[in-house]
């Protein structure tokens, strides 16, 4: 059992669930969803603990329909080389939401998009929280919940028509992929090679 | 008596002599110097990288050039799967192709769906795009592409420049189904081992 769940327990109480280990070896806490982002925080940036790294965000449904879904936050801490999964416990008869993580990990967004396009579930506090593998437009539902049927939820010319519908280019623009944002965050020579780019004008750039 | 007519009327717009010859000219040299234009999305693309090297090379087949842009294209070759969001860019590109224009649909994946019977693939890229000749394998072996091709030549100098209809690409509705709704509904049916999955869950 890895000692970080000890020392959950003592700093957030009963907002800290049971905890088991993994056949793998790794140990699985389960936290309370309203302390979700503390008990992140504190993970992170306490001294001793230092989970620096989410290696992977994502959130699973049972089969047995009483079950809730769970979103499990896989995390390492490269200073210490120690594992920690966090479960949250959400129940799709109150409310599919939790806090965001993207403010502790950037890398969280992309993961929590995903999970959000995927499952529906929604991430209070997430700065752009659209989907990411399917379309924008796309209207059938969350395609990895239980209750979504294998071939969508519609007949196959509808999903033809929608599809051809959504415009190709409004997925794949410099945009998408951050890099006009990230501009100012990178490195001189990277950002005179992009200043002699095909682009031309960087939005910021002097 | 209208079958009477019927041939009258095929009598009147099938080739004259000199436009007979015109075709044969035409066709042996379009079909001689394919440029194709490959859209490949999975393991196909794998084996269409293996046909168009060395060892098997489709050079020897007029396709020397391939060209990565669809303006300077006549063979769109789909090597794998088709994903929904991907439905609107083949269209796009099969658009972008300046007439006289095939399609090769290479391999299970984008000839039926293949073994993606789910929410999110085409089954079968003849219900965005119109279809020449289909690969079958999973993936097809190279030998299946060039034999593909070599089907591509034939049915290209059967063709009559007089033949309208092979140049019509007009989408059916405003919304660009190519095909009339129950009909992509019956391309798509499952078959094979999808039989036993059900719509609902």
């Amino acid at each position: 059992m890895n000692p970080s769940v000890d020392a959950l327990r003592a700093t957030f109480g009963t907002a800290i669930g049971r905890a088991t280990v993994a056949r793998d070896g790794e140990t699985v806490v389960s936290v309370g969803a309203e302390r979700l982002r503390d008990a992140c925080q504190w993970l992170r940036d306490t001294p001793g603990q230092q989970y620096d790294y989410l290696v992977d965000l994502t959130a699973v449904e049972y089969r047995d329909r009483e079950r809730p879904l769970e979103v499990v936050y896989f995390l390492r801490s490269l200073e210490r080389r120690a594992d920690l999964r966090v479960k949250v416990e959400l129940d799709p008869a109150v409310d599919l939401a939790v806090d965001s993580v993207v403010s502790l990990w950037a890398g969280a967004n992309w993961l929590e998009r995903e999970v959000y396009d995927m499952f529906g579930i929604t991430f209070r506090g997430h700065p752009d929280l659209r989907r990411i593998l399917m379309w924008e437009t796309y209207a059938e539902g969350y395609p990895l919940r239980k209750e979504f049927p294998l071939r969508g939820r519609f007949s196959r010319a509808e999903q033809v028509r929608q599809a051809l519908a959504a415009n190709p280019e409004a997925h794949y623009s410099l945009e998408e992929l951050s890099i006009a944002d990230a501009y100012q965050e990178l490195p001189p020579d990277m950002k005179e090679r992009l200043r002699n780019g095909e682009r031309g004008d960087l939005p910021n750039s002097e | 008596m209208k079958h009477v007519a019927q041939t009258r009327e095929v009598a009147g717009q099938s080739p004259n002599w000199l436009l007979a010859r015109l075709d044969d000219l035409i066709n042996w040299s379009r079909a001689n110097s394919l440029w194709p234009m490959p859209f490949g999305t999975a393991c196909c693309a794998i084996e269409f990288m293996a046909t168009a090297a060395s060892r098997f090379d489709f050079a020897r087949f007029g396709m020397e050039r391939q060209a990565f842009s669809p303006r300077q294209a006549d063979v769109l070759i789909c090597a794998g799967r088709l994903p929904f969001k991907l439905a609107p860019v083949i269209r796009r590109v099969y658009d972008q192709m300046p007439q006289p224009k095939w399609v090769i649909s290479m391999g299970a994946c984008a000839s039926t769906g293949g073994i993606f019977d789910n929410y999110a693939m085409v089954q079968g890229i003849d219900t965005i795009v119109p279809v020449d000749v289909y690969v079958p394998g999973c993936p097809p072996r190279p030998e299946g592409l060039l034999y593909g091709v070599l089907l591509l030549h034939k049915k290209i100098k059967g063709e009559s420049l007089g033949d309208r209809a092979l140049r019509d690409e007009h989408p059916l509705d405003e919304t660009g189904l190519r095909l009339p709704p129950d009909q992509i509904d019956e391309i798509s049916e499952p078959f094979g081992n999808s039989v036993h999955q059900f719509r609902s869950a």
